[in-house]
């Protein structure tokens, strides 16, 4: 199946990648051959095949409905990133992790 | 001693002839003098790793110690270490300090083994000759101008280049068993589910699995009674006994120790494709098995043309999913400037992950999205269904199934970097037994003479059934008994020089 810088452009972003025009051609060419490749598949007659998503049959254990682990919270947020813009501070505050804001006040 | 084996270097350990300090010193020098040009390791910290040699030899002195106490180990940097920097090769963790230990590294701590570094390669573990790290491609010892494999490829060149006593490794499709043939060392990549994934960073987790990467199957054993068994953190580790790996290692007095042994012979993995010199070595290794009592059946694994595809579709389909946990905001690279929320997301995505991870992440999102699923996504696991089938018949006939582990010796580096489809083929022998989740290994089988006068390694795969790697060790042990390409070391010293001895 043909694809343009168009479609690159749609994916990139639904994968949050940035790309640039320039990035998304030279994506073109190998994502084609790739998608090239992948395509011998259709040839395969493979109706009413079970489709297989792991190789051994498991179903989904259980466990006691227990508290097994610790708070870890402080020793998880010091490899928190740094904000950003110039910043040597971790985005963390009070235990929480700091985003730009996203819901207007 | 650099060339040891683990059994040799354990019982000399616990006779107390060398201390863990002394091993791991040694390791250390070889690691300060030829690191530098190889590129192996990619975090070493010398002080915690000879905090571990001291409590070892302090387990030995106790008598405490068991087989691997104190032996200096090399681990993939795909498995999170507590306070060690754990970057599976990209940017976007180039300063993660793990904050808990993967399963693999608690079984080593727990039987006094001592970690040496994080080792090389490819970037999430996506690539097939360690040219997408971050950090910098690694040389293969054998040719310093060539490629170790992938993606394992930093604890490929430090088995090689004895750098460690042996090495932990991850094979999602062939990530331990191609570098072990372009290295020249055996490496198992175990049935899916026998060894836990917690703590290893995800790249594809219905295919990942972690295996040891050793001098000889010995070791390799030796290595699984430590990395195998049940773990409840990984809710695809199987329960199953503890096994002792080593159990069917014995040296028989007869001549025939494999008689009765039936070997398939795949004619896929002996087609095009194949290089005429890589086959000679394979047909001439299954000769000696027949000296050894083996017999040879002919077998067919008619979908295995397909399993690249069948890959590509599904490994980069879960590589998308599992790499979207990388956003900026709670570990990992996040991108200096931005003005919101998605700018920040898509900054630091772009900029933290490499090329050839960005193309899977793209693959993957593309099959997984809307209106493609069943074309694509469906279509695949159903073939993989086919591929699975292909060795359930084929087992039939066969206690083992035996061909190349890659289609060529190791190539120069720059050589496919430009063409991601011809890299993907590295992978053609290799990829179906992830597919099917069955156990892989690759035996040093001989050395082909380069253009350049160097001695390039080949390696012997052998396939085996599910959960058969006692077995398919103990295959590989006896072929390890009549035949010494597997302790045969490149010569660090002269990596230019136009005639290379395979001796040291």
């Amino acid at each position: 199946m043909a694809i343009s810088t168009e479609d690159i452009k749609k994916i990139a972003h639904l994968a949050r990648l940035e790309i640039s025009e320039s990035e998304a051609e030279a994506t073109l060419t190998k994502l084609s051959g790739i998608l090239g490749l992948i395509e011998q598949m259709q040839a395969v007659e493979t109706s009413g095949i079970i489709p297989m998503s792991h190789s051994q049959d498991l179903s989904q254990r259980l466990r006691d409905d227990v508290v097994t682990k610790t708070n870890e919270r402080e020793a998880f947020q010091k490899i928190a990133p740094l904000l950003g813009n110039g910043s040597t501070e971790h985005a963390v505050s009070n235990g929480l992790y700091l985003v730009p804001k996203v819901i207007e006040s | 001693m650099i060339n040891s084996s683990l059994k040799q270097l354990g019982e000399m350990l616990q006779a107390k002839k060398i201390s863990s300090v002394e091993l791991t010193q040694t390791f250390l020098s070889r690691i300060t003098e030829y690191n530098p040009s190889i590129n192996a390791y990619i975090a070493l910290d010398a002080s915690k790793t000879f905090t571990q040699a001291k409590a070892a030899d302090v387990l030995i002195a106790n008598n405490q110690a068991s087989p691997l106490t104190g032996i200096p180990f090399a681990q993939k940097d795909i498995f999170c270490a507590k306070g060690w920097k754990t970057t599976c090769g990209s940017k976007m963790l180039a300063n993660f300090i793990a904050p808990y230990d993967a399963h693999v590294i608690t079984q080593f701590d727990n039987v006094g083994a001592v970690n040496l570094g994080k080792t090389n390669m490819d970037e999430f573990a996506m690539g097939s000759s360690n040219e997408t790290s971050y950090f910098g491609g690694v040389k293969n010892p054998w040719d310093f101008d060539r490629v170790p494999g992938g993606s394992s490829g930093g604890s490929a060149a430090a088995v090689a280049a004895r750098l460690c006593a042996a090495a932990t490794g991850t094979d999602t499709g062939g990530s331990i068993r191609q570098p072990a043939s372009l290295c020249g060392f055996t490496g198992l990549k175990p049935t899916y589910g026998v060894v836990s994934r917690y703590g290893m960073i995800a790249f594809a987790s219905s295919l990942d699995q972690a295996g040891p990467m050793a001098k000889s199957a010995e070791d390799c054993a030796l290595m699984m009674n430590v990395m195998a068994g049940f773990d409840e953190r990984d809710s695809t580790s199987l329960m199953r006994d503890k096994e002792d790996y080593t159990r069917y290692l014995i040296k028989s007095s007869e001549s025939t120790p494999l008689a009765g042994l039936k070997i398939g012979l795949p004619k896929e993995f002996f087609a095009e494709g194949l290089d005429a010199n890589v086959a000679k070595i394979v047909e001439t290794a299954i000769a000696e098995y027949k000296k050894l009592g083996a017999e040879v059946v002919d077998i067919s694994l008619p979908n295995t043309g397909l399993s690249i595809p069948v890959y590509y579709v599904l490994a980069p389909a879960e590589a998308s999913s599992n790499l979207s946990r990388y956003d900026g905001v709670r570990y990992g690279h996040r991108t200096e400037s931005y003005t919101d929320l998605m700018d920040m997301y898509c900054k630091s995505r772009a900029e933290g992950f490499g090329a050839e991870v960005k193309r899977r992440i793209l693959i993957g999102t593309y099959v997984l999205s809307a209106g493609y699923y069943d074309a694509y996504y469906l279509k695949a696991q159903q073939i993989r269904r086919l591929i699975a089938q292909d060795f359930t018949e084929a087992f039939k006939k066969c206690d083992v199934i035996m061909g190349p582990a890659a289609p060529s010796t190791a190539f120069k580096a720059g050589e496919k970097v430009e063409d991601p489809v011809a890299m993907y083929l590295q992978d053609i022998y290799t990829i179906s037994t992830n597919l099917a989740g069955l156990p892989g290994m690759s035996v040093p089988a001989g050395f082909l003479d380069s253009t350049g006068g160097k001695k390039l390694p080949v390696g012997l795969q052998i396939i085996g059934n599910y959960f058969d790697e006692a077995r398919m060790l103990n295959v590989a042990h006896q072929y390890q008994l009549v035949t010494d390409w597997h302790i045969r070391m490149p010569n660090l010293d002269m990596p230019n020089s136009v005639k290379q001895e395979g001796l040291n």
